[in-house]
């Protein structure tokens, strides 16, 4: 289980645990508070090609629907099942259970554009209103 | 004392008494005898069986319980809850166009032709645009429209690159999904602090890419995008269209035509502006304002005049099509041209005016309760959020808006727009006396102070309704369907 403090995010709230090669993309606890209850998550085909800050997923909470951005490019990997299947997950934990999709890296530099735990905070509470 | 039947909520099958009926049709084995033997069934259907009595208060009851414009104050911010005058109901029932055959020849069809001819003359002066199409069935569907006839104007200047659509953060949730189901690039800008779309930030976005930016005016958060002229020009310098969102045209009726702002393509709901909102229960209906240089692309047939005649015109080579069957929702257009003809030029602005008026009294009067987003005077909604001693304990405004059922009010439009942490968007419009809005009032201040002192009290609204707080996540998680 990655800790929140170690990995890093995107201004669309994933965050993004990099291990060797592949790299694990989650939401963050902050993203998963806000949307509420999360009814209904649609993750990326297997194996299909996904471009830094393009969308690739859809989580649908009771109060709106969301598009899950790549934080980087490459190709998916793996894709967490369970999530899909048990859409509450995302709200009880996201940074570990629900884990939503693996990526490839085609370009591992891409990772050093992310926020870390530090500025995510700065980030989330200069957006709050 | 307990009224058993108002807490009977069984449904009309769970009512079924074998055996009993409404009416005895004669010569039903005569009918049975004429079906093909391979064609008739081999078991009953199943039906409630309920006498003609039991029938009609069974439905007048579920009608009691129901929230609508007519029975209760329906504030839904963006959505034109206003009253529908009798009289749209009296012109739109005329046999003439009740009773019209979709597929009749023009020759039998005039009257309905000049209704349409004449509505389309009227909304062209109405928002300075230069010819209008009244096909599409209602607000997305003319946002599909317009975006389609922007389409097919790059298309024919050899501007295919043009992939890219700006939709402020502000903009109807709709324009977006519009833009990605044509296959354009949504783009999406932040809105300035003061809520309105920064002219810096959207500069950036501007370039030999972009097809279209889509405004919605006044935005979702009720304000006017008061540098919108700076924004047009500098749209239309990057030889982008300018689409507007006409969704909120009741704040600018007879004050403000988009078309001298140099709007190229503009929507209104007819369902909403001129009345028969939410379309009586549906349908909508749509319409699409265009400029001079658009009016080729849009959808046929076109209604044209000759010689005091009226006909449908089918040769427009660069058309787009059609997009709808037949003229559209043309029960509901009867209605806005109802609506239209009753009210003059003058009194068309002061609709406008009394919007814009009732949205700010409602403003002023809760803003320091339920603080709200801008500053600024709304147009013809404001967005509120809830009070910070409500938050503290927990509760939501979906607390809020439960709660308010009890008040017999429907809710406000809430967690849109989405820019807005916890929104409560409340839209008045002009037909509300300020007795209502008092009353309306009234119960928001008293649902802070009980939520206050009682936070379960609003946790668990509505209490006094038929159905208590459904689970709305494990309905969405869980479904049972059944059809």
């Amino acid at each position: 289980m990655p800790k929140q403090e170690e990995v890093k995010y995107t201004k669309t709230h994933e965050w993004i645990s990099v291990q060797g090669e592949e790299a694990t993309v989650g939401l963050s606890e902050h993203a998963q508070h806000e949307m509420g209850d999360i009814v209904f998550v649609e993750l990326p085909k297997p194996a299909r090609n996904v471009e830094k800050e393009k969308p690739c997923a859809v989580v649908e909470s009771v109060k709106s629907a969301f598009d899950i951005y790549a934080p980087v490019s490459g190709q998916i990997s793996a894709l967490n099942d369970e999530v899909t299947k048990d859409p509450a997950l995302i709200n009880q934990s996201p940074m570990d259970k629900a884990w939503l999709f693996k990526i490839k890296l085609s370009d591992a530099a891409q990772i050093k554009d992310l926020m870390d735990w530090n500025a995510y905070q700065e980030f989330v509470k200069q957006n709050a209103h | 004392m307990n009224d058993i039947s108002r807490s009977d909520n069984r449904l009309s099958m769970e009512k079924s008494d074998p055996g009993r009926r409404g009416i005895r049709f004669k010569n039903t084995l005569k009918a049975k005898e004429n079906v093909p033997a391979g064609l008739a069934r081999k078991t009953a259907p199943k039906l409630p069986e309920l006498s003609e009595f039991d029938v009609v208060r069974h439905y007048t009851k579920l009608s009691k319980i129901n929230f609508s414009v007519d029975t209760h104050f329906y504030p839904l911010g963006s959505c034109t809850m206003k009253y529908n005058p009798r009289v749209n109901e009296e012109a739109a029932a005329l046999d003439g166009f009740a009773g019209l055959h979709p597929l009749a020849h023009d020759n039998a069809a005039q009257g309905t032709l000049e209704m349409l001819y004449d509505l389309e003359k009227r909304l062209c002066a109405l928002t300075g645009m230069d010819a209008f199409t009244l096909q599409p069935a209602a607000g997305a569907h003319s946002e599909f429209t317009g975006l389609l006839i922007a389409k097919a104007y790059f298309a024919k200047k050899g501007q295919d690159e043009r992939t890219e659509i700006i939709c402020p953060d502000s903009a109807h949730g709709t324009n977006p999904a519009t833009a990605a189901m044509l296959g354009f690039n949504a783009i999406n800008i932040k809105s300035g602090p003061d809520g309105r779309v920064n002219p810096d930030d959207l500069k950036a976005h501007l370039g030999n890419k972009t097809a279209v930016l889509m405004l919605t005016v006044p935005n979702t958060l009720g304000l006017f995008e008061s540098r919108i002229e700076e924004i047009v020009e500098m749209a239309h310098k990057a030889g982008a269209l300018i689409y507007m969102d006409g969704a909120n045209f009741n704040a600018l009726i007879g004050l403000v035509k988009p078309g001298e702002l140099g709007v190229d393509i503009m929507h209104i709901n007819a369902h909403k502006t001129f009345s028969t909102p939410h379309g009586g229960g549906g349908p909508g209906a749509g319409g699409i304002g265009v400029k001079k240089h658009l009016e080729e692309f849009l959808p046929v047939p076109r209604i044209k005049k000759e010689s005091g005649t009226y006909k449908t015109d089918f040769s427009c080579p660069d058309s787009i099509g059609k997009v709808k069957a037949f003229f559209g929702n043309v029960g509901v257009l009867a209605r806005a041209y109802a609506y239209l003809l009753m009210h003059s030029k003058k009194e068309l602005g002061g609709i406008a005016e009394n919007a814009i008026l009732n949205a700010n009294y409602m403003k002023s009067r809760l803003q320091e309760v339920y603080p709200s987003y801008s500053k600024d005077h709304c147009m013809h909604e404001c967005v509120l959020t809830p009070p910070s001693e409500l938050t503290a304990k927990g509760l939501k405004t979906l607390d809020i808006a439960k709660r308010l059922l009890d008040y017999g009010f429907h809710a406000p439009t809430i967690y849109f727009p989405l820019i807005v942490h916890e929104a409560i968007m409340i839209e008045p419009t002009e037909t509300e006396s300020k007795e209502t809005m008092d009353a309306f009032i009234t119960a928001m201040l008293e649902i802070k102070r009980e939520g206050a002192a009682d936070p379960q009290l609003l946790k668990d609204a509505p209490h006094t309704m038929p159905v208590k707080r459904l689970d709305e996540v494990q309905a969405a998680r869980q479904p049972n369907l059944r059809w």
